[in-house]
């Protein structure tokens, strides 16, 4: 079936079409639809999920955790001052290992008060054992909404789904609504092996002191490193099944490229123009974009820039004292090989500030122009 | 033998509660009462270490450890995942101390309890944050030393009455006990096992150590508490109708206070004031009680 | 279940931090200073003592006589407190 939608009705449609059994949630501005539409999905019976209307975020994944402890599959949705409101409970369910999928919408963080897009939100909960998926377009956030679960219930841990305030949540796009039947053939039902069950009674989360406490932890990170062949094959069946694919990282006229442009979300759908307007003046230019930030695609990354002229990372999102996060990331991933290219990295579009074509094309000039770059970060557009 | 509540034993012994544990008697009884298809979540609070360390367990139940605040919030979330799932017979119990409930968890227990989900809040009240080294809490009596209430600057607040905050949330069923009345403990958590919705039970769990008093007299004090009215075992049904549970005469508050080192510095005159306070709020409660007559007349007579 | 759990290899752990035993393990009665001897000749059969008891170290025999478990018994003295019949005799431990 196709239907033109908003990004947060894709959100929406990927926990119906999964099958999410409970949803608590609150509201922000710009996630508001996401739990309106769910909510109306519920009222008329098209979605037999329980619909918890908590009194704030932090309870919102609390009371998701009791619903995935209990064997429920889960679904929340939040932004900006909901997700960091969250953080402790974040931390919570990576180690009490529940395969929970969140929607953020990145929306910058106050004050002042904003409701655009920037990165920082989700970015500062990298630490947390989350997985993240960046999304670029509407199609994606609805099928990644669906794979994550895929993912997240084999190896149990949790994953958000990430896409851009209104450059995303909040435009139309034509999508295709997979049919159910397919969906519930490469999303069967789950069984939490690991479920509360008053058969098998069991304290979770007990003390646990530094004798075992650091094997738990290794656990948790030998598994998010699973998730980096399964994203692949997960995205491979994804797209035998309906069409599209989706990995770690999508490329675009990389193969040749000198200079590579390493960029997310809508930035780096944005760029996918500009590489062809480049390439039209003979600059031999790529992109890659990383979808699956978390676990960090750090092999494919350096398979893919490893031995390139130049690299650009344009990050809509800001470590205060460091640097951007894709850049930071991109370029560790890259520091111990032989054939390391040098890097920049970009700030661009913090607080929704507007990254448009001539803007990226200017950054990727600017990389072309230079042999080294002069800082660890190039602000873009600051009205100094 | 006659057993006065149920002889089955679901929690276990070698848990790691002080001597005379008030909180540890609160969960005997409450599971004797709930019986095995029972699932608890426990905050952080003395619970969160009586338990047990990882990979042991005293409750037998299924039990989720979970962050300070959420204690309510994860509730809903297991009632959902369970009906979801076909369940509706499992007992969902929150169980936290004072801290977990009067302060830092009470957002997550107003909207559970505003939404009426459907679970049992049990508060263990040993009236301190007894597990962090007993510092103050909302729910520490007036007059009280602890760690942050030092005897010169003790405790000037109130306590918290937070069984009047549930009831401000119409919720089906309140009601106080103590662990030196097993059998009214169990008796309303028999009720509120059969009422759909949101039930709350405050629950006086003396702590020897925090009390600075001896682990023998836990219980004793926590019968006095009822006997001198500082602590009055009632119910509030729906949020209005108020029952006794007992009207014991008056015992001198002196009784309960002198055998405890948090209340030794209180002069006479502070005791006296303490005194006026109890008998301000018993005195109330007993006029709700006789407004609340004629509904439960009704009710007998249907 | 109450055998003490130890693990050579993160392998053997279980996924998470999940009990897999009974803290029965734990030998409380190694805490104690003073001890309860009960007095059968006192006793009324009552059942406070083991209503009253923290540790659950007090169980009721065939005879209705209380018998107090000393791997676990903590000494904490409820059950001498409020035996109505003082029955029960704080006892120095040895």
């Amino acid at each position: 079936m196709q239907k033109v939608m908003m990004g947060n009705h894709a959100l929406s449609w990927g926990a119906k079409l999964s099958r999410a059994e409970v949803i608590a949630a609150y509201p922000i501005t710009p996630q508001t639809e996401v739990v309106e539409l769910l909510s109306n999905m519920c009222a008329d019976g098209d979605l037999n999920a329980e619909f918890i209307k908590v009194e704030s975020e932090h309870s919102a994944m609390a009371a998701s955790m009791g619903a995935a402890a209990a064997g429920a599959r889960t679904f929340t949705a939040t932004s900006s001052q909901g997700l960091a409101l969250m953080h402790e409970v974040l931390h919570w369910a990576t180690g009490a290992r529940l395969p929970i999928v969140m929607g953020n919408i990145n929306r910058a963080m106050a004050p002042p008060w904003t409701i655009w897009t920037e990165q920082t939100d989700s970015i500062a909960q990298r630490d947390t054992g989350w997985i993240q998926i960046y999304t670029s377009s509407i199609q994606e956030i609805m099928d990644s909404v669906i794979q994550a679960y895929k993912v997240a219930e084999q190896i149990y841990l949790p994953v958000m789904v990430v896409l851009d305030s209104f450059v995303l949540s909040h435009t139309n796009e034509n999508c295709d609504i997979p049919d159910q039947n397919k969906v519930d053939a490469y999303l069967p039902r789950f069984e939490n092996a690991y479920r509360l069950n008053t058969d098998k009674p069991a304290a979770f989360g007990g003390l646990t002191g530094p004798d075992w406490y650091y094997e738990l932890r290794y656990k948790i990170e030998r598994d998010i490193q699973k998730a980096i062949p399964l994203f692949t094959e997960t995205g491979k069946e994804f797209g035998e099944m309906f069409g599209r694919e989706y990995g770690l990282v999508e490329t675009y006229k990389l193969d040749d490229a000198d200079i590579v442009l390493v960029a997310s979300a809508s930035i780096a759908s944005t760029a996918r123009p500009v590489i062809d307007q480049m390439r039209e003046e003979d600059h031999k230019v790529g992109l890659v974009r990383i979808r699956v930030f978390r676990p960090f695609p750090a092999d494919l990354l350096r398979k893919l820039l490893g031995g390139r002229k130049k690299v650009l990372v344009i990050d809509r999102n800001i470590s205060f004292g460091m640097s951007g996060a894709f850049y930071a990331e991109t370029k560790a991933a890259l520091y111990n090989e032989k054939k390391a290219p040098p890097m920049w990295g970009y700030i661009a579009g913090l607080g929704g500030r507007d990254v448009p074509m001539d803007v990226i094309k200017g950054m990727i000039t600017q990389t072309i122009a230079e042999d080294h770059p002069a800082e660890d970060i190039i602000w873009i557009g600051v009205k100094r | 033998m006659r057993y006065t509540i149920p002889e089955q034993e679901i929690m276990c012994s070698g848990h790691k509660a002080c001597q005379g544990c008030g909180a540890t008697l609160a969960m005997r009884y409450a599971l004797k009462a709930l019986g095995p298809k029972t699932i608890l979540t426990i905050p952080a609070c003395c619970w969160s270490v009586i338990d047990g360390p990882f990979p042991y367990s005293s409750v037998g139940v299924p039990l989720f450890h979970t962050a300070f605040e959420t204690a309510a919030a994860v509730a809903s979330g297991i009632r959902a995942g369970l009906a979801m799932r076909g369940d509706t017979e499992t007992n969902v119990v929150a169980w936290a101390g004072d801290g977990g409930t009067f302060d830092i968890g009470i957002q997550a227990l107003s909207g559970a309890v505003e939404r009426n989900d459907d679970f049992i809040y049990v508060c263990y009240d040993n009236e301190a944050y007894m597990n962090t080294g007993i510092q103050r809490s909302s729910a520490t009596p007036w007059g009280a030393v602890t760690t942050t209430t030092p005897a010169r600057h003790f405790k000037q607040e109130r306590k918290k009455d937070m069984i009047g905050i549930m009831a401000a949330h119409s919720i089906p069923y309140t009601a106080s006990a103590s662990v030196a009345y097993p059998e009214d403990f169990i008796r309303k958590l028999n009720i509120a096992k059969e009422t759909p919705g949101a039930k709350f039970i405050h629950i006086l769990a003396s702590c020897p150590p925090g009390w600075k008093t001896a682990p023998e007299l836990a219980i004793k004090l926590a019968r006095l508490a009822v006997q001198t009215h500082v602590f009055p075992l009632y119910e509030i049904y729906e949020g209005r109708y108020y029952k006794l549970s007992m009207d014991p005469k008056k015992k001198p508050l002196i009784d309960y206070i002198k055998p405890q080192g948090r209340f030794r510095h209180l002069t006479e005159e502070q005791v006296d004031e303490m005194d006026k306070q109890v008998d301000e709020r018993y005195d109330r409660l007993k006029e709700q009680v006789e407004r609340s007559k004629p509904w439960f007349e009704a009710k007998k007579e249907k | 279940m109450s055998e003490e759990i130890k693990w050579e290899s993160q392998s053997d752990m279980p996924l998470m931090a999940m009990s897999l035993g009974r803290m029965t393990v734990n030998k409380t009665g190694s805490w104690r200073n003073l001890r309860p001897v009960i007095d059968k000749e006192k006793c009324i059969k009552c059942g406070i003592c083991w209503k009253f008891c923290p540790d659950v170290a007090i169980s009721i025999d065939e005879e209705d006589y209380p018998v107090v478990n000393l791997d676990f018994c903590k000494g904490c003295g409820i059950c001498a407190t409020e035996c109505p019949k003082d029955a029960i005799e704080m006892v120095k431990e040895k």
